[in-house]
């Protein structure tokens, strides 16, 4: 792991700033959740009738790829990550490959038609297909397909009445990360980042987005029946003001919020934060010092999946590039280098780190389920109540910005 | 000058309109129907009077720091340093400029980590690193502009003939009296000019609070949550124009100093 960590870091660095802050911010950008129910709750959501592919045909010579940076390296970030020249050569379709940094620009950039494939997170799947700007998958087309995990198949986020919308790319936890000098006894819970912040006053961190509210909202799902928060991703007026409240009241608490990564790295190293939320890319990268773990109360997430455009110029290529992507080999390569679990888990005999598989729990599917996987909040509840209006994402930004004050 | 009209000014109306349109939250899509929704929410929500105060206060309290520090050492390289030193002074006033903001800044984390070197020369004296919030930032800020105080300021002193010094002794002032009733007055255009570079970069700055700010933010992060994070253009667009009106508002009162003509 401290070998991917340094190649991340050169990555970073030639990414810049700027764009790294939304990228890392958003780039294990949420996906979309909302537990085993999702369309036939979601506001009269319906997908548009757009034609699938029935079968494949010659290969065009070139795909169009827009992806989370970290997902299509072809080896200009750094010489030795490189899975895209492979496929090239495999497939004779010529990648070009187009980073975005948040998931609305991703909506937007597919608005346009000159895209063949996304790496859609949860809170951009779901506009896409509603849009009818990506097209059902035919996954008799791809080989790699049974291959992938059954608990990331016909979810709420990458289907819609049991047709697939995409092949699952990978995904992961937001976890609880603790210095194991400072913080004793060990933390079983969120509530040492919530009730209990105080022990750890000017020490604690927390992620730097809107979205952050949603784990407020988890831990008072499980501590505060009486709101009946059923989903951290719907919330009504009262439940948001109850997660600001409490995100208020953690911030006397927090040393700074983190949402460039290697921010949190040098932080917790420092000992300038003990205690936070955290990915495991992090925790493995800073060593032994830290302990990360899933809290009691279960956590945030994000799981993509990878779509194909309706007007596709290349849907063979496309189709092709889904297969090769979620093939055992790249998806070892994407996983290590991007920190997350695979969804092909036949990339864990194949993986640099032998334990990296268990490190991620790639295979564990109750693991899986305890993760809220992050979604765009909208107006119409994700939970199925129709009697209130919800919050939406707009709202969660005016409030994330009153939180910080 | 049809250039800097097109794109600049052009770019500036955009905004303006922009941030009068309003959005639709789930597809992302502006709607382009008229409504001051953004500027009501804007003057009604407390939170974002604080912040326009905290950034206003952060920006005068770096230029203030900023031009107390320049002015000694504008003077020295103007009227004291050797011609051979005065051009080393200049090439060492420039060098951190050749630096990339982002190193500078990363730079300061690291000395006020709580683990860093600041922490270390205070803790034999029972002090601590003042830690990532509103100081650090003034402090950063501070390094960072600092050059742009020392440059106009050096300047506007070099301009101050040498007999103006020759014929306040003369008359009997000391060298304090000289720089309080001679020096500083002649100068003050020049600190007014250079506090336009200061003050505007402080006002728009957002990733130096990003870096040492710990939970703190200005105008600058509330722009960049809303267009890069919940791509609320006009929203963001809105906020902008603050920083706009308080920089209008104070090149108007720069103009009175007659700063303008020494930039």
């Amino acid at each position: 792991m401290k070998t991917i960590g340094s190649t991340k870091l050169a990555a970073v660095a030639c990414a810049g700033l700027l764009a790294l802050a939304t990228a890392c911010g958003t780039s294990s950008g949420g996906s979309d959740g909302g537990g085993p129910k999702a369309a036939e709750d979601q506001g009269g959501f319906t997908a548009p009738d757009v034609a699938m592919m029935q079968s494949l045909g010659d290969m065009e010579g070139e795909v169009n790829i827009l992806a989370w940076p970290g997902y299509a390296e072809d080896g200009s970030t750094d010489k030795s990550i490189d899975w895209v020249t492979p496929f090239e050569q495999e497939t004779g379709c010529q990648a070009n490959v187009k980073y975005f940094a948040t998931s609305d620009e991703a909506v937007q950039l597919m608005k346009s038609g000159e895209y063949d494939v996304v790496s859609a997170s949860g809170d951009a799947s779901l506009r896409l297909i509603a849009a009818g700007d990506v097209a059902p998958v035919n996954t008799d087309l791809l080989k790699n397909y049974p291959d992938i995990e059954d608990f990331l198949k016909d979810q709420p986020w990458n289907s819609v009445d049991g047709q697939m919308y995409g092949v699952p790319h990978g995904w992961g936890a937001n976890l609880l990360m603790y210095n194991k000098a400072e913080v004793d006894p060990a933390p079983t819970s969120w509530s040492a980042v919530f009730d209990d912040a105080s022990q750890y006053a000017g020490k604690v961190t927390a992620y730097d987005s809107p979205i952050y509210i949603a784990d407020a909202a988890l831990y008072l799902m499980n501590t505060q029946p009486d709101l009946d928060i059923l989903d951290p991703y719907a919330l009504d007026e009262d439940q948001l003001a109850a997660a600001v409240d409490l995100l208020k009241k953690q911030k006397a608490n927090v040393s700074e919020y983190w949402s460039d990564y290697l921010k949190e790295v040098a932080a917790f190293k420092s000992g300038d934060s003990v205690i936070g939320t955290t990915w495991q890319v992090i925790a493995s990268t800073i060593g032994d010092k830290v302990e990360a773990f899933l809290p009691d109360e279960g956590s945030t997430g994000w799981s993509d999946t990878w779509m194909i455009s309706t007007d596709a110029p290349d849907p063979n290529c496309g189709y092709a590039w889904m297969d090769y992507i979620t093939s055992p080999k790249a998806q070892a390569a994407v996983a290590e280098y991007f920190g997350e679990a695979p969804a092909n888990t036949k990339a864990c005999g194949l993986t640099s780190d032998p334990s990296f598989c268990d490190t991620y729990h790639a295979k564990d599917a109750a693991y899986a389920a305890q993760i809220h996987y992050w979604t765009t909040p909208i107006a119409q509840c994700l939970d199925g109540r129709t009697d209130v209006k919800c919050t939406d994402y707009g709202d969660w930004t005016t409030a994330w910005t009153e939180v910080k004050g | 000058m049809l250039w800097l009209g097109v794109a600049y000014l052009g770019a500036l109306a955009a905004l303006l309109i922009t941030s009068l349109w309003t959005q639709d939250d789930f597809t992302g899509t502006i709607q382009r129907t008229w409504t001051l929704d953004n500027f009501r929410d804007l003057f009604t929500i407390d939170v974002y009077r604080t912040i326009t105060l905290r950034t206003i206060g952060i920006a005068a309290l770096v230029t203030v720091i900023d031009a107390v520090l320049a002015f000694p050492i504008a003077l020295y390289m103007a009227k004291v340093a050797s011609p051979r030193l005065q051009r080393l002074l200049v090439i060492a006033v420039l060098m951190p400029l050749w630096a990339s903001y982002l190193v500078k800044a990363y730079a300061w984390r690291g000395m006020l980590s709580a683990d860093g070197p600041l922490a270390w020369i205070a803790a034999p004296f029972g002090l601590h690193s003042p830690g990532y919030g509103v100081p650090a930032v003034i402090i950063t800020l501070s390094y960072l502009w600092l050059p742009y105080m020392i440059l106009p300021v050096y300047a506007g002193l070099e301009r101050v003939p040498n007999s103006l010094f020759e014929a306040s002794a003369d008359l009997g002032g000391g060298a304090w009296t000289t720089i309080r009733r001679v020096v500083i007055p002649m100068a003050f255009p020049a600190i007014v000019a250079g506090s336009i570079f200061t003050f505007s970069l402080s006002l728009g700055d957002y990733i130096a609070v990003k870096i040492v700010g710990g939970t703190s933010q200005l105008l600058g992060n509330v722009v960049f949550d809303n267009q890069g994070a919940a791509n609320n253009l006009p929203f963001a667009a809105a906020v902008a124009t603050v920083p706009i009106v308080v920089m209008l508002v104070y090149l108007a009162a720069a103009r009175r100093t007659g700063a303008l003509e020494n930039l």
